[in-house]
């Protein structure tokens, strides 16, 4: 391996991290202030790959595409949250799993009647339809690096908002002691509401701006899920810095795995996250 | 202290397990051509019942909910699998003591990993642990990759050199099947009233309160642990040779989500439910596969409607029947008492 292709690999490996940083997120800050384990998370990361290829098709752009797939994402997440959750917060985990674990049946099956079994891409947008020469047969994907900005963008306004705002100020409190702030006059109801909307909007978005790097396949959501899962796991449940490094993580692991040790490449992630739970078994920041 | 259920639900078992066992005769006058197809869905059934039943310790009788429990399922038949010599068929002599083996070792390795974790930490866990065993049987070489490896005969039951049992009839496999699962319920109905039994309801209570009594909880669920993924590889093995094969999605976690499903349906912590769970799930299943091609959505709208009107499942109904609650207090607070409901009234109040 010289060292262009190293670099490559490097960026890969990053630009996959924080690209698994937007789902995980969701779904650490789902689970961490609302308790709710969501199994349908993957689900919703095929989802925005689809409306965006959908839309694509429809409207000739991209860009266009994903300004209306964002809103119907939010939609859906909003549907979700008032329709089915609603009745299971004060319920048992096993509850809400088997109660996702329907919702990805449905999403799943929806998904095959609405557009079929077939494999789907995106072409590569413009502007960033280009490459940048790295060396004389090396080259790496404009969009690949914007994907990089984005979420690195995303990562820092999330970061944000929960550092330095009234609103992230609740959801810090939320995630330690869910009564209290309840029992302070916020209402826990619309914040739940708001954030699973957001998280699984994120989710989607992912999918999203992920669809024209991906092959868009029927069963893309679940395997990212529990890639995801693996990612919450190793981070620290409920905790967004633990979200993020653990993304990195596991995005660098997937990338360099396959070069480094091909024979154990798909058992990488969880030999990781087996090797943390024996030291930590509550995750790297929890 | 274990609840003691209302007589009918003795009754109803007891006559649940006549038609079953009694199917091959009446199977064929009423099914006619069918009744081989039929059969053969019968055992699967069975199979999965004893699979289900295996959870029902872990999920409904200590509170610890796993998403990998079809590891241990696929890893009995992987185990026979892999096991069986390609041109004779084994011996289930051997093979039985050898899955159990190879489940309890397994069992216990990754016990001791996640037993110390809990709630959404023991679902994510356990669900990475059985998608590790997925991707090594779906891409070691040894294992077959997806197409997963086949069982040529299905291992034999001899005495000394006679055959005992012909397994490729499909009655007498059909009753080795229903003789497992009634061993395997009788085994969890015993374990369950034991003090053993006890302490584990007492963990699932508050498990805090059971350690300052000095019990070592850690110890109690690493032994239900192992108990159930034995249980599940037995039924596993018994899906192998059902089928003639090991596949690596009889491990995938939608397996392990189906075994779940059975269990709500059938309602939990109570050992005779799942059995009720499985058999509904395949007939639920099997009806909804001929009314349409998209059978997943009837059968994801179904759990969810089942978890959200249902939570008890069938075997909730049987215990206290809608009509009953009312009228006979005393019949409710047997309900109360069951595991399941405590936790969830529990979750109420917290």
């Amino acid at each position: 391996m010289d060292l262009a292709f190293f670099g490559v690999q490097l960026l890969n490996g990053l630009q996959y991290g924080l690209l698994l940083f937007l789902i995980a997120s969701g779904l650490t800050l789902i689970f961490g202030i609302m308790g709710i384990i969501n199994l349908a998370h993957g689900a919703m990361y095929m989802i925005g790959a689809y409306l965006v290829w959908d839309l694509t098709m429809r409207l000739g752009n991209f860009w266009l595409a994903i300004v209306i797939a964002i809103p119907i994402a939010v939609a859906l997440g909003l549907i979700i949250e008032r329709l089915f959750l609603d009745t299971l917060y004060k319920r048992d985990h096993l509850y809400q799993v088997l109660l996702t674990f329907g919702l990805i049946l449905v999403i799943n099956e929806a998904q095959r009647i609405i557009w079929g079994g077939d494999v789907h891409s995106v072409a590569i947008p413009a502007p960033f339809d280009a490459s940048l020469q790295l060396t004389d047969n090396l080259q790496y994907s404009v969009y690949r690096l914007f994907v990089m900005g984005v979420c690195l963008a995303l990562a820092g306004g999330i970061y944000w908002v929960i550092r330095h705002t009234r609103l992230g100020i609740i959801i810090r409190a939320g995630a330690v002691n869910r009564d209290m702030v309840e029992g302070l006059g916020i209402n826990v109801r619309t914040l739940f509401t708001l954030i699973f909307s957001v998280g699984v909007a994120l989710a989607a978005f992912a999918g999203m701006i992920a669809a024209p790097l991906t092959s868009i396949t029927p069963g893309m959501g679940d395997s990212i899920l529990i890639t995801c899962f693996v990612v919450v796991v190793i981070g620290g449940i409920g905790s967004i810095k633990g979200a993020f490094w653990g993304a990195i993580l596991i995005g660098m692991a997937e990338t360099f795995g396959p070069v480094l040790i091909p024979s154990l490449a798909s058992m990488v992630i969880y030999l990781i996250m087996a090797a943390v739970l024996l030291v930590k078994p509550r995750g790297l920041f929890a | 202290m274990l609840h003691r259920y209302p007589k009918r639900v003795a009754f109803i078992m007891l006559a649940l397990l006549a038609i079953v066992a009694f199917y091959p005769l009446w199977g064929p006058a009423v099914f006619g051509d069918q009744s081989e197809f039929i059969l053969e869905k019968l055992t699967l059934m069975v199979i999965l019942a004893l699979f289900a039943m295996s959870l029902d310790l872990l999920v409904g009788i200590v509170g610890l909910v796993s998403l990998g429990h079809a590891l241990f399922f696929g890893l009995g038949a992987y185990t026979l699998a892999l096991a069986s010599p390609d041109f004779s068929p084994a011996s289930l002599w051997w093979m039985l003591p050898l899955v159990m083996l190879v489940a309890a070792v397994a069992a216990l390795v990754v016990g001791v990993l996640v037993i110390r974790t809990k709630g959404i930490f023991f679902i994510m866990t356990t669900l990475a642990f059985g998608q590790m065993l997925y991707y090594l049987v779906s891409t070691s070489p040894f294992t077959g990759g997806t197409d997963g490896v086949f069982i040529m005969f299905r291992p034999s039951v001899t005495l000394g050199e006679t055959p005992l049992l012909d397994m490729s009839d499909p009655h007498t496999f059909f009753y080795l099947c229903l003789v497992l699962l009634v061993i395997g319920f009788l085994f969890l109905r015993w374990l369950t009233r034991s003090y053993y039994g006890q302490v584990l309801d007492g963990i699932h209570d508050n498990e805090h309160r059971m350690q300052a009594l000095g019990y070592a909880t850690h110890g109690y669920k690493l032994i239900a642990f192992v108990i159930s993924g034995v249980l599940a590889a037995i039924a596993g093995m018994l899906a192998a040779m059902q089928y003639g094969f090991a596949n690596p999605a009889q491990l995938g976690w939608h397996t392990s989500g189906e075994v779940l499903m059975m269990l709500i349906l059938g309602g939990m912590g109570t050992i005779f439910g799942p059995i009720l769970g499985a058999f509904a799930y395949e007939i639920l299943l099997f009806v909804y596969e001929h009314l349409t091609m998209h059978w997943p959505i009837l059968m994801g709208l179904t759990i969810i409607v089942a978890v959200l009107v249902l939570p008890r499942g069938i075997a909730g109904l049987i215990i206290a029947p809608p009509w009953q609650r009312k009228k006979t207090p005393a019949v409710e607070d047997e309900v109360a008492a069951s595991p399941s409901v405590r936790s969830t009234t529990q979750h109420k109040e917290g």
